[in-house]
């Protein structure tokens, strides 16, 4: 009985867990999106979960805006994902907190549902060949603007000598 | 019997559900603290205190007598 079940349970288990390392990219344009969704093939990918009412969201913001202004052109691409339920409250927000990188809502939580971030922000980094290299949730200043950096280095193409 | 259970299990089940990280907007919300009326927290521990004797369970110092 146990062994019939296991193959219909594995998919539902894998789901519930959330992208693990190693898992692809989930196809950004067939989540339904809200938003503008750059160009991700071949680059580094970093995807961060937020909403207007989560603080640590807010404080981490310049970090990312400073990390997508710096790396920005060597192949990094910022995707900050909001998991606002009304648009309305994204939009008051982002007048106050204005970024240059890419915002998109997950209005229809499809992503968030795909992706299953643990905490609210969550962090995730995709590696050029389109896998998932690690998942962090929490901004905790500095500790996280290194961690990221080294991260978003480790990930990038070395330039050739 | 076997179904009626299963109608009220299945009723029951109805009022549980997982709140998601990225729902936890009401919960985040100042309405939500406890704390968030440090005059009104102060009264209710004042009786709170003064009716279960028990006071200086929260930090506050004084015998349980409704008069510290």
């Amino acid at each position: 009985m146990a062994a019939m079940a296991l193959p219909t349970l594995l998919p539902w288990a894998r789901a519930a867990a959330g992208l693990q390392p190693g898992d692809a990219l989930p196809d950004l344009k067939a989540m339904d999106l809200e938003g503008d969704i750059p160009d991700v093939a071949g680059k580094v990918v970093h995807l961060d979960f937020w909403a207007s009412w989560c603080v640590p969201c807010r404080q981490s913001f310049p970090v990312l805006e400073q990390l997508h202004k710096t790396h920005g052109p060597k192949g990094y691409v910022l995707i900050g994902v909001s998991m606002d339920e009304k648009a309305a409250d994204m939009q008051k927000f982002l007048r106050k907190n204005p970024v240059s990188f890419a915002i998109v809502r997950d209005a229809k939580e499809r992503l968030a549902s795909r992706v299953r971030p643990p905490g609210m922000p969550t962090s995730c980094f995709f590696g050029p060949d389109g896998r998932l290299d690690s998942v962090h949730p929490k901004y905790e200043g500095e500790a996280t603007r290194k961690k990221y950096l080294e991260i978003i280095e480790r990930l990038l193409p070395k330039p050739k000598a | 019997m076997a179904p009626a259970a299963l109608i009220v299990l299945l009723c029951l089940g109805t009022g549980c559900s997982t709140v998601e990280p990225w729902q936890r907007r009401t919960l985040s919300d100042i309405t939500m603290r406890g704390d968030r009326d440090p005059a009104g927290l102060l009264l209710a521990e004042h009786m709170w205190f003064s009716r279960e004797a028990a006071s200086g369970g929260r930090g506050v110092g004084g015998g349980g007598c409704g008069c510290n």
